[in-house]
């Protein structure tokens, strides 16, 4: 809500400076956004009137004027403004005014005629953007008096970021009361006469949705002077509030509701057909709103109606047909209240938002409809004149909003802000804020403002009591409990603990958005059934990612435009997988996921550089399984997958769970991912991975340790790991170390054959084992090796 | 004795000119071997009268050891000459870079998410996760928003269908927890969650830590001295905070906290005091407890903290952004 300054000081004027006014409804709630001045800085321009006005002689679209600006002599100044004319007050900057923007006025000469300041326009005082025309001053502006006392522009538009609870100062009359309350003032409302009735004209009012609309008041008035212009008072309060000048009728309007927050609404009389109904649309019935846009109706909009048609939504936008154009002369004026359950949502639902249903659905004064239309009509009859009808008003009374009586115990005032206020002052309070307070056993009871909807409950009036009070007012103590101390789980590793690994071993942490590009998802995952958002920021972010895999290839891409060769990114975070078993239908797991691109190592003066591949970030991830201490539960096993390359890709199991995938990316995606270079990727689920073994202590063998080597010939499609396993399950409990150092298929090994060099430790933790007891180990591997996968010794 | 006198300056002559090891040798050999010249000297003791032999044999061990000393400083100075000239070979330019792999790091995200809950973690607040689509019930309904309240519409709300959203919010963490679990409880929830906005300012994914700490007794004046707390350990500066009226449908009273910066007040986090219905949801009676939660933006702290003027350089993921942060 934009509001002006010195309009909140007409009702209530605290002796407090701007600056301190600011911080003071800031600090009440009500935050300050923005501030801005109502008009440039400037001097020396003043009220004058045009006494004289003629065509320059040597200039068509210049007038050669005589100003009084109630000085010895009359000034002579040319102006080139179409509406200068004789009689007009105007704002006159004078020899050695300064204008926004350092312009300053010298005598000189246009055209041969001698001119002798400026007649204003607003954009030239910084009052508005652009301008046709110079400023046209009211015909009592006092001659002489300077413009910036005159029009009071020593003001400011303040912008408060109002939340939605306090609808009540969605105007004047509240923002007043609020800084009333704040400073211990009451506001001062305005005063004027309402206007009697001269004619009998009524349309019946029939509240036919009740309890959508429970009080309808409206009245007719008649001949209005369609000429009429809005004063310049009111423009310009219009203006500070952030509201432009349309008509006369319409800046009314809008003026009852920035002053009282109370929305009205004015139809064309003569375009209305018997009588008003308030009811609720039928569905898809057809209205064509005031912006020019025909819309479908659902039956849960509020309408004004009147016999055969919708003429309005009520409480959010007017309709074209029935409102007031530049040639209506007699109206039908509306103050109605709608119950904010009406109205809200609805306005959305059609893609509108008006200052009416930003009222109307965080609630209006139930009570105010008599004085918002009283107070219309008074300035209606005082700017375009014309004759007042009575005011019909239609009423269900046991749907108004009922004021409730609210408990508010000491016991719980006290225990929920922590220290104890006053109780005179708590009194004082809630009294100044409106509540009509008696003061029980327990502490006190109140009854509500019935324009205050956000005071239902005791904690509604705490809050009350501790925001004006002031929170900062209130100590800061740290809370007392019980040193409970919570349940600790050695075995369950910590997710920082993963991450750890993966940095000291170069991997940055990327963060990727969840939802992806459909597209890009498709290509590495074509079978997979994303979730879709029906409404993304744009389409290439409309997918829910299945894996994390395609945020981190465009990060690896974005990164390689941007000259990065070598990536190592990783990520955790949840993939989103439909399944009917799951909450909601979808399965949220989190994930660990990573990549490598580019050369093992920055170019290095000692090392020398080659391309990573599988086997580098299988190291790192086996790094990562090792934090488990249990890595006969991990097997990788040669399996495809649509994103990776056929014969370099592996299922990663754990206890024979499938728990993710490792592989270097399918050579057929570099270029949609826009990659340079073979990129290795892996994913799994973390959850899999988050249980570790507590490490049980085995004695450590004083005895000598023995190494054989044996090299096996096997088939060349036989997977090197079954061997390992293989070994470590049947070597016995002697066999304590096992490792592959060489693989071999070349001359010397048959075709078709691969030669497999494992080295074996054997040990025991009582003796030093005999030759012979070493023999016989290693004979019984090696014959056991050779029954199970058909392997020989190489000779 | 001129003549011993003259043998041991020839020894030390020729010791001081021997070139390596060998050489050397050969000299103690040629004076203190079996057949050397201090050997045959000692023979010739024998044909000096009884009297004489002593001094004389006393010179001749002198001239020996004075030899045998020589021999031995020459050659301890030629082991350390062959050393150092080994070790000159030695030397590598040890502002060369090293070898190996260098430091990754993680996320400015996660680094700060994870000083924010090592604070709150060492008061006994327990770290709880949740899913990230949510339903209305958890992310709005149980928080006191409403089908049609006016704060659902600020969130410009990701929605899949009317019932399912991504998570506006980690508050869905608090309500969920609470159904499990009983007072007293202090929990902190860390997470992505997501708003459809997007330009310079907003980005529609980011992440918050909420809080909630709910037992008997617990107060707002509690809730300032733990926000103030966290604040100045965050900062690490004593900085000016303000606690502002606000407004949230979970939280009764509400308030939003400012720092004092540079440029003004900064707005850092939204708390309050648990609104009863918000209570009443989690299955908790409002008249025996009471709580405070809080909720903060990651990025926004982040960007604080260390400096970053572009909320969009979180989620675009460039290395030279990333490895400033390890």
């Amino acid at each position: 809500m934009k509001f002006s300054e010195a309009w909140l000081r007409e009702w209530v004027n605290p002796e407090i400076t701007r600056d301190e006014l600011m911080h003071q409804i800031t600090m009440a709630g009500l935050e300050v956004d923005d501030v801005q001045a109502v008009s440039g800085e400037f001097t020396k321009v003043v009220v004058g009137e045009v006494v004289e006005c003629g065509q320059h002689p040597d200039a068509d679209k210049l007038q050669v004027t005589k100003i009084n600006i109630g000085s010895d002599q009359l000034l002579d100044i040319v102006c080139g403004a179409k509406n200068c004319r004789l009689g007009l007050k105007v704002a006159v900057a004078v020899v050695g005014a300064v204008l926004p923007g350092d312009f300053k006025i010298k005598a000189a000469k246009l055209r041969g005629q001698a001119s002798l300041g400026m007649l204003c326009s607003e954009s030239e005082l910084g009052m508005a953007e652009s301008a046709d025309g110079i400023i046209e001053l009211p015909l009592d502006a006092p001659i002489g008096v300077c413009v910036r006392e005159y029009l009071q522009l020593d003001d400011v538009m303040i912008d408060v970021d109002l939340t939605a609870n306090r609808a009540d100062c969605l105007g004047i009359a509240g923002l007043a009361r609020e800084v009333g309350v704040l400073n211990g003032l009451s506001a001062t409302e305005p005063t004027w006469d309402n206007v009697a009735p001269s004619i009998t004209d009524q349309l019946a009012i029939n509240l036919q949705a009740p309890t959508a609309c429970p009080r309808y008041l409206g009245r007719v008035i008649r001949g209005i002077n369609q000429d009429a212009v809005t004063p310049l008072w009111m423009v310009e309060k219009l203006r500070r509030c952030g509201v432009r000048s349309v008509d006369a009728v319409v800046d009314i309007t809008q003026y009852v509701l920035l002053e009282f927050g109370h929305p009205m609404h004015a139809f064309d009389l003569d375009k209305l057909e018997g009588d008003i109904n308030v009811r609720l649309a039928v569905q898809n019935e057809k209205l064509t709103l005031l912006d020019g846009k025909e819309v479908k109706l659902n039956s849960d909009t509020l309408v004004i109606a009147d016999q055969h048609k919708a003429l309005a939504m009520a409480g959010i936008f007017g309709g074209l047909d029935s409102g007031v154009t530049q040639g209506t002369s007699n109206i039908f004026l509306e103050s109605a209240f709608f119950a904010p359950l009406a109205i809200a949502g609805r306005a959305r639902a059609y893609g509108l938002h008006t200052d009416a249903s930003h009222r109307y659905e965080r609630g209006v004064d139930p009570l105010l409809q008599v004085k918002a239309i009283e107070r219309a009509t008074q300035l209606l009859i005082e700017i375009c004149g014309g004759a007042v009808g009575p005011i019909t008003e239609a009423v269900s009374a046991e749907n108004l909003p009922s004021q409730t009586t609210i408990t508010l115990r000491r016991s719980k005032l006290d225990g929920l802000i922590g220290i104890s206020i006053d109780a005179d002052r708590v009194k004082t309070i809630l009294t100044q804020l409106g509540c009509e307070v008696a003061v029980t056993a327990e502490g006190w009871k109140a009854v509500a403002p019935s324009y205050r909807f956000d005071m239902e409950i005791e904690e509604d009036l705490i809050e009350e009591v501790a925001r004006v009070y002031g929170y900062n007012n209130i100590p800061n103590i740290a809370p007392q409990a019980a040193l409970t101390m919570p349940l600790h789980n050695e075995a369950t590793l910590k997710i920082a603990k993963i991450r750890d690994v993966l940095v000291n071993r170069e991997y940055q942490e990327a963060i990727t958005y969840s939802f992806v590009d459909p597209d890009k998802q498709l290509r590495l995952h074509p079978q997979a059934d994303a979730l879709i958002l029906p409404n993304p920021i744009s389409k290439d972010m409309s997918a829910m990612r299945v894996s994390l895999w395609t945020g981190l290839l465009e990060s690896v891409s974005k990164n390689q435009k941007r000259q990065q060769a070598r990536v190592r990114l990783f990520e955790t975070g949840l993939r989103f997988v439909k399944d009917e078993m799951a909450e909601n239908g979808i399965k949220q797991q989190e994930m660990l996921s990573g990549v490598i691109i580019g050369n093992l190592n920055d170019q290095h003066w000692n090392i020398e550089s080659r391309a990573v591949d599988f086997f580098d970030l299988k190291a790192d991830l086996e790094a990562v399984l090792d934090l488990c201490v249990d890595p006969s539960s991990f097997e990788f096993k040669a399996e495809m997958h649509t994103a990776l390359h056929p014969g370099q890709s592996a299922g990663i199991y754990r206890e024979g769970k499938k728990i993710g995938y490792i592989g270097t990316l399918h050579p057929s995606l570099t270029k949609p991912f826009a990659l340079n270079g073979a990129a290795i990727v892996f994913e799994l689920e973390l959850e899999q991975i988050i249980t570790r073994k507590i490490p049980q202590a085995k004695e450590v063998s004083k005895f000598p340790s023995n190494h054989r080597d044996l090299a096996f010939v096997v088939d060349a499609q036989l997977n090197a790991g079954k061997v390992l396993k293989f070994i470590e399950k049947n070597g016995g409990t002697e066999l304590v170390g096992i490792n592959l150092f060489d693989v071999y298929q070349g001359p010397g090994v048959e075709m078709g054959k691969k030669s497999l060099a494992i080295g074996l430790i054997l040990q025991d933790t009582t003796r030093t084992l005999e030759e012979q007891e070493i023999a016989d180990s290693v004979n019984k591997i090696v014959e056991a090796v050779s029954t199970e996968f058909n392997a020989s010794l190489r000779d | 004795m001129q003549h011993l006198d003259e043998i041991v300056a020839n020894a030390q002559q020729q010791i001081e000119n021997a070139q390596d090891g060998n050489e050397l040798e050969q000299i103690r050999l040629q004076y203190l071997g079996k057949k050397g010249l201090m050997t045959e000297e000692m023979k010739s003791l024998g044909k000096l009268p009884p009297a004489e032999k002593p001094a004389a044999g006393q010179m001749i061990n002198q001239a020996k050891q004075s030899i045998q000393a020589v021999l031995v400083a020459r050659k301890q100075a030629m082991e350390a000459q062959a050393l150092n000239a080994k070790l000159a070979g030695e030397t590598i330019d040890v502002t060369l870079p090293g070898r190996g792999a260098q430091l990754g790091g993680i996320h400015p995200v996660t680094r700060t998410v994870e000083r924010i809950t090592e604070f709150f973690a060492e008061l006994g607040f327990e770290v709880k996760n949740g899913p990230e689509v949510e339903d209305c019930y958890h992310n709005f309904d149980a928080l006191n928003i409403p089908a049609h309240h006016p704060a659902r519409a600020d969130h410009d709300t990701f929605y899949f269908s009317p019932d399912l959203v991504l998570r506006t919010q980690t508050s869905g963490v608090q309500i969920r927890t609470m159904e499990n679990s009983n007072p007293p409880i202090r929990i902190i929830s860390p997470g992505r969650v997501y708003r459809n906005d997007y330009d310079q300012t907003h980005t529609p994914m980011f992440h918050q830590v909420e809080g909630l700490m709910i037992a008997e007794n617990v107060s707002f004046t509690q809730l300032k001295g733990v926000l103030h707390d966290f604040l100045h350990n965050f900062f690490e500066q004593d900085l000016e905070v303000r606690f502002r009226p606000s407004y949230f449908p979970f939280t009764e009273p509400s308030a939003e906290v400012d720092v004092l910066g540079e440029n003004g007040w900064l707005e850092v986090l939204g708390c309050g005091m648990v609104h009863p219905s918000v209570l009443r949801s989690m299955g908790v009676d409002p008249d025996k407890y009471s709580g405070f939660a809080f909720g903060m933006g990651v990025e926004r702290l982040t960007m604080l903290r260390y400096g970053v003027n572009d909320l969009r350089s979180f989620f675009e993921n460039d290395l030279r952004f990333l490895k400033q942060f390890k």
